[in-house]
């Protein structure tokens, strides 16, 4: 299958320029890492408030990083691809014959490797702060965070190509990432809320997500809540993907 | 390549784009008509925002017409644009390579985004490399080339898959005069030795009189005139044949006006400049003229218009963004 191939092609290159400046993944973690240890150890005190779910302070807290990892890490790769706009690169591989679903993916398959490289980082050092975790809840939750990450940065790349622009594309992420983290439940979990806010987090597909990634760290395996979690992942890299292509697709003007 | 000897390279019927903007719609070509024939040279010539662009970018797939149709190297745009991007090398004008790049890298990607294998990708990056002067910049990183290299390169991404047919926006710009007439060597060189159709667009009025075998005037999206550098110098203000003969001008030029081919006749400093048809063939009777009414002629110039002279006076006004136009070159 030829878009295949051209879309290895675009991730062999792309991840190449990665791997020419690693420092930016490196420094994207410092973000998670800061609120493992500056953050996380003000939980220990609540996990015996009603409400709190079960499971130690980490095994709450950690899954919720990981979400937190993989929309912020890959929400502003837009930025990237605006760039590359600008150098005229992405017009260079529109006018070949290459599939545009292809140029699309080569890009988010090295943001989702990139991405998990970082989350299983994460997870190592958040072993050393003491998380405990079963394997096959942490393999779990490393493919929710898989499917975010091209969820969100099919999307992102949707976004920087219609609005060419970083400054738009700023203001876009800006409105969006505060609402859409605090409603979550990725900081404290909702379980905590008020009523209203709880019925109010559930229209953020996100805090399905974290619910789910919580549910697999903890061993939780009964519950539905990774299902429902893995599924909606799923429905978000779907639509992620089919914008993006769909926007690829279309004529730049 | 899959166009047939005997069909165009390119055809545009009607083809034309309207953008819609917050203050209404803008007609950036107005419908244009016209044809490249294989291994053709063909210059689009017009200031910035006459069209020239879009016109390309429409051609090349990369821009939607809102309406008329085209063939482009046998394939026809709206039904089989994928076709069209398989036979054609398109060079954007601004550039397009990613700085943190190799340029062997970018060559060879661009190569197999044309599907290429990884061999076959390989030796043409190199060849091409070998045909623009960028032999040995392969394992550059491409913010260390210097402008005419990254342009260069720019026009090797554009060729590395072989097209029978390549558009170049505006290949020169921005480059200093030796780069400039580096590139304009190796774009003969195209036509020349590969047999490439070559459609380029510019500003510059030495480069399409330098490049072109055929020149397109476009200004506000419409096609303005068309011709060969010469015909269109021609048709526009004849040639000028400038006698000095010192105090005799002014009866030099009651001798010359009203004869056979000749416009007009203007004495000026020493000099009766005459307008006609074509100066290689006026000259000469209006010399013998000169002769047997006794004047001496201390010398003859014949003098033909610039393309700026056309272009001033097929659309009223000169090119923007041009320095100074030259005058009125000696031939």
């Amino acid at each position: 299958m030829s878009a295949w191939r051209e879309a290895r092609l675009v991730f062999r290159q792309q991840l190449r320029l990665s791997w020419r400046q690693p420092v930016w993944a490196v420094l994207a973690l410092i973000q998670p890492l800061l609120y493992l240890a500056l953050f996380g150890p003000l939980l220990r005190p609540l996990t015996h408030t009603p409400g709190f779910p079960p499971g130690s302070s980490w095994s709450v807290f950690v899954p919720g990083l990981l979400i937190q990892l993989a929309m912020f890490g890959t929400m502003f790769v837009g930025f990237g691809l605006i760039a590359e706009m600008r150098y005229g690169v992405v017009e260079r591989m529109r006018v070949t014959p290459a599939s545009r679903m292809a140029l699309l993916m080569g890009r988010v398959m090295r943001d989702a490797v990139v991405l998990v490289g970082q989350a299983v980082l994460l997870i190592a050092i958040a072993t050393v702060f003491g998380l405990r975790a079963p394997l096959l809840g942490l393999a779990a939750v490393l493919v929710i965070v898989l499917l975010l990450g091209i969820s969100l940065s099919s999307f992102s790349y949707a976004a920087g190509l219609k609005l060419r622009s970083e400054d738009a594309l700023a203001q876009l992420l800006n409105s969006l990432a505060v609402p859409l983290l605090l409603l979550s439940g990725i900081l404290l979990p909702m379980s905590l809320a008020p009523r209203w806010l709880y019925l109010l987090s559930r229209l953020n597909p996100f805090s399905h997500v974290v619910d789910g990634a919580r549910a697999a760290v903890r061993g939780d395996f009964g519950s539905g809540s990774i299902a429902v979690g893995f599924i909606v992942a799923l429905a978000l890299a779907v639509a992620g993907v089919a914008v993006g292509t769909r926007t690829f697709h279309r004529e730049s003007n | 390549m899959a166009a047939q000897t005997n069909q165009p390279m390119v055809e545009a019927r009607g083809l034309g784009r309207t953008f819609r903007t917050r203050t209404g719609a803008v007609e950036a070509v107005a419908g244009v008509d016209f044809a490249i024939q294989a291994r053709e040279v063909v210059g689009f010539l017009g200031p910035n925002g006459a069209g020239k662009t879009t016109t390309q970018r429409m051609l090349s797939t990369l821009l939607a017409p809102t309406s008329g149709e085209a063939t482009v190297a046998g394939c026809d745009l709206r039904r089989d644009p994928v076709g069209v991007r398989r036979r054609i090398g398109y060079v954007a004008q601004g550039g397009s390579t990613n700085p943190n790049a190799l340029c062997d890298e970018e060559l060879v990607l661009q190569a197999q985004l044309y599907g290429l294998g990884a061999e076959e990708a390989r030796r043409r990056a190199d060849e091409i490399c070998a045909r623009l002067d960028l032999g040995d910049l392969g394992a550059r990183q491409i913010k260390t080339l210097s402008g005419g290299q990254r342009r260069r390169l720019d026009v090797a991404l554009g060729l590395v898959h072989g097209p029978g047919l390549v558009f170049l926006d505006e290949p020169s710009t921005g480059l200093d005069p030796q780069s400039r007439a580096n590139l304009w060597t190796h774009i003969r060189g195209l036509r020349d030795e590969l047999g490439t159709t070559v459609f380029l667009t510019t500003h510059y009025l030495e480069e399409a009189d330098a490049l072109c075998d055929r020149i397109l005037i476009i200004d506000h999206g419409r096609i303005v005139a068309e011709g060969t550098p010469d015909q269109l110098k021609r048709r526009i203000s004849g040639d000028l044949v400038i006698f000095t003969v010192g105090p005799e001008a002014e009866r030099a030029r009651g001798v010359l006006a009203g004869r056979p081919g000749v416009r007009e006749a203007v004495p000026h400093d020493g000099t009766v400049r005459v307008t006609v048809e074509r100066g290689e063939e006026g000259a000469l009777p209006l010399m013998r003229a000169l002769d047997a009414a006794g004047i001496p002629v201390a010398s003859m110039q014949i003098a033909r218009p610039t393309l700026d002279d056309v272009f001033l006076t097929l659309t009223g006004h000169s090119l923007r963004d041009q320095p100074a136009a030259e005058g009125r070159r000696p031939s």
